[in-house]
Order: structure tokens, then C-alpha cells, then sequence
């Protein structure tokens, strides 16, 4: 490996990192949205400041060109803290606006996101369009990142070389992330889980609340222009909700979802490698197919095992309504096996499956044909209607594990 | 060319004629579907399936080769479809919750079309320049041909609409009911996501991916506050999205360097903030103005309790009074006095006021809501 790959996966990996943390908090609190609004809203933001600090556009002259006035933005213009404040303090905004549509109560809450980032990205677009004197403007340059390039734009210190501004860049963020997780985690966790709880033992929700959308944005526009801007989105969400579905312990959540992030970050690198197509999309890609893997797989919350799970618990609960009638039934005539689909209305197949599960429990007996219950049996079932009847209906899930053999 | 210029063109010259009439069908069908999108909560799914179609339209190319916008579009419509129901199938299997489920498929689908987009661009077919327009847009690329098949999609759209309105409708509202009626609503539930998601890839090749949520709610979302009626607001948002259209395309062809989706997108929005803030019964103004009416009110009937108190406490209910032992507090002004006297609850005198027998009838009833003529 040469010297730019590790540093296109060193950087690549940062940047997962640094988005990982805050998708966590965000997916947990039901604003993953929040983070594509953010990742377009912020474009007119960094066109204000360039402007303001350059006075306009006219260097650009020529539509191929357009890739370099992301390279032109991040020489001369992202580097400075004063564009990365002001497209951050954008993303803010964002987050302000979004909320006080949604507190006027015109719109549904979703529709506000909706209706704010998009004309936010259609200003910045407009803004670059009228300074960038006759350009023919692809918004595809400020939309997609491109990371093959960061390696060659150096920082210099007094002359000496020391690594990618990217690098740094990326690295200053996660820096003061990882500081502020440590310093409040438990003032995150708090009011992440119960925003009540928290606001009555004093954490402000709205300072908690306010600090994660200004770091969720400060890192939207680090990692800009490494992933660029929608894949920040797929960084942030994708680890987060993968590592959802394996674990509900937030320590294991942000550790899962970092070493995904850093795991598809640099597999993605080596398929973009092998398939010479942009590293970007490569990497969401990998988590794209991690995330599909997880969801399939995960062994409790995956949908294979949500499917069995209720395959099996509608399996279980026409075993009890076959019990249940069994029960309530003394004539020979309604307990007979040939008629018992007729009685219960179900098909052939349904009824033999629950027939064999209710025989390997143990729960009846099959005597010329004619069913009854054993002790065993009516013991359930007494059980299971007085839990019924209290409208304790859960219970019968624990009382489960002590009657059967056998699950459905 | 000044906006006058543009009117007088767009009869006589062809591409504005194309482009215009494009943009306007495009408004009211997404207009008119995205509505229901709005009051289904499901207004980033349109943001989401723009973004999942990107990966269907480069495997479109992929496997045919050609360029040829419906076969482009057919696999955008797929693989939007895909996601829209992959992102169905995360909320209903698993603990994730819908932000999350679109979220995740608007980033991974757009993603993986990227990759496919850079795979195609590095094979040496020279026909694949131009597939990036799909992604951002360009009105200026319409054809007659687009414009029709638009033109056609909108007709079978408001035939469906119209041939499944009370199915819709009842979906809309009240899906349990719908259910004990014996629809089938997961049919009728499947077949205005496929509109809708239709409607989103029609838009993609005008607008662009980004863009293409606003104009799916942006025109609902306006229409929304000035009636609470479906059919009313379908309808509006069918106008609000084609004059969207028709002026973002005017102002766009009016100026240089303006591409036409982002002005199309800021026209929209100007809708939506003219009806946040002036529609009658929603918009924030009236709101606020029924706000500072009632606060008047409050305190004019505080004022009016506070001197039946005193008034209570003597024989004679007009006995006259100081204007002075009334103040701020008691919900008192100038303007609320006179406001008393043009009423004929009370009368003044010098500077005393004394308390008419109709006031005193009225103020004794004030908290029975028995008289609604005192407001």
C-alpha cells in the first residue's frame, strides 16, 4: 500500500468514525431525517461564506472544471473555521426552522423537514448559478465528494509537510466529539431515553438537544468533503441502525456502529479499487450490504427471525383457542379429529400441525379418534383463561415456557 | 428576455413552449398525488424513492445500453418501487422507526447508484454521457414526447383518482373502518404509493432528485391550509404545483444562469409561506390576530366582572362609581371603557361610571354561557 492509500482510508475511517457517534444519538431519537435536511441545507452556508470571503465565483469557468470548485472550496475556502462555523451555524437553522414549523402546527412534523431543506439547497444552488458567471451548473460537484483527491491536498506548517488537510480537518472533529461523548454521556443518555426524567433533574433538553444538532452539523461539513453530502447521511444512519438491531445497550450501540462504519469504510476503499468506480458510493455500498445482512440475520430483531417468531406464536395461539374449545366441549361429536376443521374452521394442514404440537406437549390424548385433554392440558388451559379473563394476556407468553416441550 | 418577453414567447417558440407545459403537468400531478402523501405522513418518502430510483436507472442502461427516457424511467419506477417497499418492510419487521427506514434507503440506494454511475462512466461506451441529467434535472432537456408521456401518466392518474376516490378517501382517514367495510386496503394502499412513487420518477429527469420531495409536498402542503376538504385541497395543490411550474420556468427563462428546478422549488415555497401565513382559518397572521381578539375580549369581561362586583354590593345596581378604582389589573384601558359604554353596559359620568342594568344583567350571566352576545 502506498503512502495516499493509507491515508484515503485512514481519512475515509475518521470520517465514519465521526459520523457514527452522532447517528447513534440521532437514530435513537427518531431524527435520522434531521441529518439529510442538514446535509443539503448546509450548501448555502459555505456559498455565503466563499462569497463573502472571496467575492464571488468568476475563476470558474468551465463545467468539467465544476469538480474543482469543491478542490477550490476546500483550498481556499473550507479550510477556513470562519466557512465551517458559518455552513454549521446553517445546518442550526435548519434545525430551528424545521422546529418552529412543526410547533405552528400547519404541517404534519416530517412535512417541515421536507418543506425547509429543499429550499434552503435550491438558494445555495441559485447563489452559485448567478456568481459562478456563466457556468452551466451540475449540482452533482457540491453533492458528491470525492476522496480520491484528499491525500493530495497537504497541510503545511512552516514549510514541513504533515498529512492531508482532510485529515486534520476530520480529525479536529472527532477530536472534540469524542471529547464532548465522554464529558456527557450520561446527560445523552438521559434525555435520549426519557426526555422528562432528564428535564426534571435539571439537564436542559433543549442545550442537549441544540448541542447534538450543532456537532451533527459541524461533522456533516467536515465530512463533506471527503464523502459529500448525501453519503454523510448513509455514514450517519446506516451503522447506527444496524447495530439497532443487534443490541439495545448504548455502550455496545456506538462501538457496533463505529466498527461497522470503519469497517465498510475501508472495504468500500478496496471495492472502489477493484471496480474503479467512486470510493463514496462504494462505501455506502458496503454498509448498504452490511445493513442488508444485519436485517436479514440479526438474531432476535433480524426478519427471518421476526417471521419465525410469528409463525410460531400463530401456531401457539391456535393451539390455545384449540384447547380453549376442547375444553368447553364434552360431547364426542365436536372433539371428533376428522371434524375438528369444521368446528374451528381451519384448514386441513393448520389443524394437524396444531394436533401434533398439542400431542408432543403432552397437553391431549387421541383415544378412537376422539380428542381429550390430559391433566397436563387442562391445567393450561385453566391457567390460560384466567389470564384471559383478568386481561393479562401477556402472562401466557411466561406461562409458556413452563408447559411446553415443544414450540410451535 | 424579461418575464414579458417570455409570455409572448411561450406560444410561438417551441422549447419554452415544451419546457413550460412540462413543468406545469408535472406541478399538478405531483401536486395532486403528493397530497396524499402529506396526509398519509409519508412526506419523505417522496425525498427517499427520488433517491432510490438512481440505481434503477443506471442498471436500466447497464442492461440495454440505450438512453431512451422510458426505458430509463421503467427502471427507476422499479427500483423506486423496491425501495419503497423495502422501507415498508424495515418499519413493519423491525423496532427501526420510519425516519430511520427512509433515511437508510434514500443514503444506501443513492449510494450504490453512484458506484453503478462512476462503474458506467469508466466503460468505454461513449453513450452514457448524459445520464447525470436524471439526477439533477434539466428542464431544458424536455422533449414533446416527455411532455406527452407526462400528459398521459396525469390522465391515467386522474382517472384512477377519480374511478377510486371514496376507496382513497376512506383509506385516508380511517383505515380500520375501511377494513371492517370489507376493502381490500393493501391493494388500495399498494396502488397510490405506485402513483405516487410514478409521479416521482416523472419528475426526476425536470428537477432532479433533490428537489423533487419539495415538489411533492411543498404544493400539498400549501393547499392543505386553505380548506379541509380532500377534494378541494387535491385540487389546489394540482393549481398551486402547475402555476409553481408555469413562474419558476418564467423566472428562470427570464435570467441567466437560473437552472429551472431550484426556482421552480423557490416558487413553491412562496406558496407555502403565503399560505402559513395568510390563510384564513390556519395561516398565523388570522391566528394571531384571533389571539389578540380574544386576549381583548378576556379583558373587557374582566373589567365588566370587576364592577358587577362592586356594583353587587349596593342597593342600586347604577349607583356611580370613580374610574379611578378601576386599573391595569383589572383588565382596564381607555379603549375597554368606551368599548363598555358603545356596548350600553355602562354609562359615564364626569369621572365616574355607573354600571346600566343591561351590563349588570350580562355580567351576572358572564360565566354561565348563557349570553353569546357579549363577546
Amino acid at each position: 500500500m502506498s503512502n495516499a492509500q493509507i491515508e484515503i482510508q485512514l481519512i475515509a475511517s475518521l470520517v465514519a468514525i465521526a459520523c457514527a457517534i452522532p447517528g447513534t444519538f440521532l437514530v435513537l431519537r427518531k431524527m435520522a431525517m434531521i441529518s439529510d435536511a442538514i446535509s443539503h441545507a448546509i450548501l448555502p452556508g459555505i456559498v455565503i461564506g466563499f462569497i463573502f470571503i472571496h467575492g464571488s465565483f468568476s475563476f470558474i469557468d468551465d463545467f468539467v472544471v465544476l469538480s474543482k470548485f469543491k478542490q477550490f472550496l476546500i483550498h481556499n475556502g473550507l479550510e477556513s473555521p470562519f466557512i465551517i462555523l458559518l455552513a454549521s451555524f446553517t445546518g442550526v437553522i435548519t434545525v430551528v426552522l424545521v422546529e418552529y414549523i412543526q410547533k405552528t402546527g400547519l404541517v404534519k412534523e416530517d412535512t417541515a423537514i421536507g418543506l425547509v431543506f429543499p429550499a434552503l439547497f435550491s438558494i445555495g444552488v441559485i447563489l452559485i448559478a448567478k456568481n459562478a458567471n456563466d457556468v452551466h451548473l451540475d449540482v452533482d460537484a457540491v453533492l458528491l465528494g470525492e476522496l480520491a483527491f484528499a491525500p493530495f491536498d497537504r497541510l503545511i506548517v512552516d514549510g514541513t509537510d504533515i498529512g492531508p488537510k482532510a485529515l486534520w480537518i476530520i480529525g479536529g472533529i472527532l477530536v472534540i466529539t469524542v471529547g464532548l461523548l465522554i464529558a456527557f454521556f450520561k446527560e445523552l443518555k438521559l434525555s435520549t431515553f426519557d426526555k422528562g426524567l432528564a428535564a426534571s433533574l435539571g439537564f436542559s433538553p433543549v442545550i442537549i438537544h441544540y448541542g447534538l444538532m450543532t456537532v451533527s452539523s459541524v461533522t456533516t461539513v467536515g465530512a463533506f468533503d471527503a464523502v459529500g453530502a448525501i453519503l454523510v447521511v448513509a455514514l450517519m444512519i446506516a451503522p447506527a441502525a444496524s447495530a439497532y438491531l443487534l443490541t439495545t445497550d448504548l455502550k455496545k450501540m456506538l462501538l457496533l456502529s463505529i466498527v461497522f462504519g470503519v469497517f465498510s469504510a475501508i472495504s468500500g476503499y478496496w471495492l472502489a479499487r477493484w471496480l474503479d468506480a467512486s470510493i463514496s458510493g462504494s462505501i455506502t455500498t458496503m454498509l448498504g450490504l452490511l445493513f442488508l445482512v444485519v436485517y436479514l440475520f440479526a438474531p432476535s430483531k433480524g426478519v427471518i427471525a421476526v417471521l419465525y417468531r410469528e409463525k410460531q406464536q400463530r401456531t401457539e395461539v391456535s393451539l390455545l383457542t384449540f384447547l380453549l374449545h376442547l375444553k368447553n366441549h364434552d360431547e364426542e361429536r365436536e372433539r371428533h379429529v376428522n371434524h375438528l376443521n369444521e368446528h374451528i374452521n381451519w384448514q386441513k394442514v393448520r389443524s394437524k400441525t396444531v394436533l401434533d404440537l398439542a400431542l408432543k406437549n403432552n397437553m391431549i390424548v387421541i383415544d378412537n379418534n376422539i380428542v381429550s385433554l390430559t391433566a397436563k392440558g387442562d391445567k393450561f388451559t385453566t391457567q390460560a383463561i384466567d389470564y384471559i379473563i383478568t386481561n393479562e394476556d401477556a402472562q401466557i407468553e411466561d406461562m409458556k415456557d413452563d408447559f411446553f416441550l415443544f414450540r410451535g | 428576455m424579461d418575464i414579458q418577453e417570455y409570455f409572448s414567447l411561450v406560444f410561438s417558440d417551441y422549447t419554452l413552449r415544451t419546457i413550460t407545459l412540462g413543468t406545469a403537468i408535472l406541478g399538478a400531478v405531483t401536486g395532486m398525488l403528493g397530497s396524499f402523501a402529506v396526509l398519509r405522513k409519508q412526506s419523505l418518502l417522496g425525498d427517499a424513492i427520488s433517491h432510490a430510483a438512481l440505481p434503477g436507472i443506471a442498471i436500466a442502461f447497464l442492461i440495454t445500453g440505450s438512453k431512451d427516457s422510458n426505458t430509463l424511467l421503467l427502471g427507476a419506477l422499479v427500483s423506486g418501487l423496491i425501495g419503497t417497499f423495502w422501507i415498508r418492510g424495515i418499519i413493519t419487521k423491525t423496532h427501526l422507526k420510519s425516519d430511520t427506514a427512509l433515511g437508510l434507503i434514500l443514503s444506501l440506494f443513492f449510494g450504490f447508484g453512484m458506484l453503478l454511475l462512476t462503474f458506467i462512466q469508466k466503460q468505454p461506451n461513449a453513450n452514457q454521457a448524459g445520464l447525470d441529467k436524471y439526477l439533477f434535472g434539466q428542464a431544458a432537456t424536455l422533449v414533446e414526447s416527455d411532455v406527452w408521456m407526462m400528459a398521459i401518466v396525469t390522465g391515467i392518474c386522474l382517472f384512477v383518482l377519480l374511478l377510486f376516490w371514496k376507496e382513497f378517501k376512506i383509506l385516508l382517514f380511517d383505515k380500520d373502518y375501511a377494513k371492517t367495510l370489507g376493502f381490500n386496503t393493501k391493494a388500495i394502499d399498494i396502488l397510490i404509493t405506485s402513483f405516487i412513487v410514478l409521479a416521482i420518477v416523472l419528475g426526476l429527469q425536470t428537477v432532479g432528485v433533490v428537489l423533487m420531495s419539495a415538489m411533492l409536498l411543498a404544493p400539498a402542503a400549501a393547499a392543505r391550509q386553505w380548506t379541509n376538504s380532500l377534494g378541494t385541497m387535491v385540487f389546489l395543490a394540482a393549481i398551486f404545483g402547475a402555476f409553481s411550474g408555469v413562474f419558476g420556468t418564467a423566472i428562470s427563462a427570464s435570467q441567466n444562469n437560473l437552472s429551472t428546478g431550484p426556482v421552480i422549488v423557490l416558487v413553491a415555497s412562496f406558496f407555502v409561506l403565503i399560505s402559513f401565513i395568510f390563510s384564513p382559518s390556519r395561516g398565523l397572521l388570522f391566528k394571531k390576530i384571533r389571539f389578540i381578539k380574544n386576549r381583548r375580549d378576556l379583558e373587557l369581561h374582566k373589567t365588566l366582572a370587576f364592577m358587577y362586583h362592586i356594583a353587587e354590593t349596593h342597593d342600586n345596581i347604577s349607583h356611580p362609581h370613580e374610574i379611578k378604582i378601576l386599573n391595569n389589573f383589572h383588565g382596564f384601558t381607555r379603549a375597554t371603557l368606551n368599548k363598555l359604554v358603545g356596548k350600553n353596559y355602562v354609562t359615564l359620568q364626569g369621572t365616574t361610571w355607573c354600571l346600566t342594568k343591561e351590563g349588570f344583567e350580562s355580567a351576572a350571566n358572564l360565566y354561565n354561557q348563557l349570553n353569546r352576545n357579549d363577546e
